[in-house]
């Protein structure tokens, strides 16, 4: 049973392993639905030459962003990155290479990845610069760019609630990009709100099934908001 | 007289049909939610994960967990779905969604939109643009008909990079709607007070002028 039990209780064994020159995926939207604690625990690790995949790099101080400020990250791939200054600086310096990839092409490469379909075509980006130097290919009529998937040493996510044997379940828009990241990982880490028993969750409401998860971690999360918007009760 | 933000909203709202999936990008595009005509229902779709788009939450409501593609805090209506990002772009991609609306720097004579980069400054990313413009059954972009120095952003061919070739259907300026159709632009409302000759002026790409082009009309 040991072999089912995912569960670790530190940050050094939640992402023992990782080296420099690594490729890591990680899910989240902005600040929604980061997994926190792990990235601090890169941070601590000091880790170098990394590539990085996730749809931002966080903001200065925060989530992704705070990788940039000992220079951890070698290469980001993400569809928007705007909302931080170091990042800015440390693109037009040339210190940070960046492929920018449209947010349905990067959520379907990592879904692919971790679906064993090595490549993909689809009409984004067709006639784009994103499509330079890839294969196109028209079929009934319409062009389409040849996309190839990703995968990564590690896959870091956020989950809402996990039991021992790996299985997630997200909480609201918190989900988005953490279940095809958790596919994706030849080790993925799930930094979960709460860790329930075994038959707690529903089998037939489970997001993301343990077999994709290696370690499962209780973390505690801020929850930054970065557009706070309210309306008038 | 030249529309305002809210107006051009106006406008593009009179395009929403009862039952229509939509998606409304960041800017001009968000406030057409503000506008959608009494009797028909519409349910708005973001591009984070979320089908069934509510209001901003008030002060008791706001969760960290809950955001639009924005970055906003947002609620969920009653009846909404929450998925993952594949799935979201599942739906724009395979042409699930109705209509998509969106801003643009240009939009040439041919449909072709340029959006998201302007070479020589900061490239933040074209984020979930080009999936949207590759995948909606019907693109609606919105934007000023000339910029601040009075060029067209009408063009022959687009001058920036590319966000989708050949995807845009329907344009409502601060001057005009038109339709884009076999490499031109069709005038086919203009803005109260607005001349034809003002928008064939502020337009550098083929317009074709039909008869007496009529004014937008405003509930």
């Amino acid at each position: 049973m040991a072999g089912f039990n995912k569960v670790v209780h530190s940050y050094e064994d939640a992402m023992a392993g990782l080296q420099d020159g690594m490729t890591v995926i990680a899910g989240g939207f902005g600040l929604c639905g980061i997994p926190e604690g792990l990235i601090a625990q890169i941070k601590k690790m000091q880790t170098k030459d990394l590539t990085v995949v996730s749809n931002n790099c966080g903001v200065d101080g925060f989530g992704l962003g705070i990788l940039l400020e000992d220079r951890q990250i070698k290469k980001m791939v993400a569809s928007y990155v705007g909302e931080n200054a170091l990042f800015e600086k440390q693109l037009l310096s040339g210190e940070l290479e960046v492929e920018l990839t449209p947010q349905g092409t990067l959520a379907e490469k990592m879904r692919a990845g971790g679906a064993g379909i090595p490549a993909f075509f689809t009409a984004t980006g067709y006639g784009t610069p994103v499509a330079e130097g890839k294969e196109t290919r028209e079929i009934n009529g319409r062009n389409y760019v040849l996309e190839e998937s990703i995968t990564g040493d590690f896959a870091i996510v956020r989950a809402w609630k996990a039991d021992r044997y790996g299985n997630l379940v997200f909480r609201h828009t918190s989900m988005n990009f953490n279940p095809m990241a958790a596919t994706a990982g030849k080790i993925t880490v799930a930094e979960v709100e709460e860790i329930v028993e075994p038959g707690e969750l529903e089998p037939s409401q489970i997001h993301t099934p343990g077999i994709y998860v290696q370690r499962v971690i209780k973390g505690n999360f801020e929850k930054r908001i970065e557009r706070r918007m309210v309306r008038q009760g | 007289m030249a529309l305002s933000r809210e107006q051009v909203a106006m406008r593009v709202a009179q395009e929403l049909q009862d039952g229509y999936y939509v998606n409304l990008g960041i800017g001009i595009p968000t406030l057409v939610a503000n506008y959608v005509p009494a009797g028909i229902e519409v349910m708005l779709q973001s591009e984070n994960g979320l089908l069934g788009m509510g209001p901003y939450p008030t002060e008791d409501e706001i969760d960290a967990d809950m955001i639009n593609a924005g970055k906003e805090t947002v609620t969920a209506i009653k009846g909404a779905a929450i998925f993952s990002s594949a799935e979201s772009f599942a739906m724009i991609r395979g042409g699930h969604v109705d209509l998509t609306v969106l801003g643009a720097f240009e939009v040439d004579q041919n449909g072709n939109i340029a959006s998201w980069m302007i070479p020589g400054k900061l490239v933040k990313g074209m984020g979930g643009a080009m999936d949207l413009v590759a995948g909606a059954q019907n693109i609606v972009v919105t934007m000023t008909h000339a910029d601040k120095y009075g060029n067209s952003k009408l063009l022959t061919d687009c001058t920036l990079p590319l966000t989708g070739v050949g995807c845009v259907k329907k344009i409502v300026t601060d001057l005009a709607v038109l339709e884009v159709r076999n490499g031109a632009f069709h005038l086919l409302e203009r803005a109260p007070g607005i001349s034809v000759e003002e928008i064939q002026q502020k337009t550098a790409g083929k317009l074709v002028i039909n008869g007496d082009v009529p004014e937008m009309v405003f509930n």
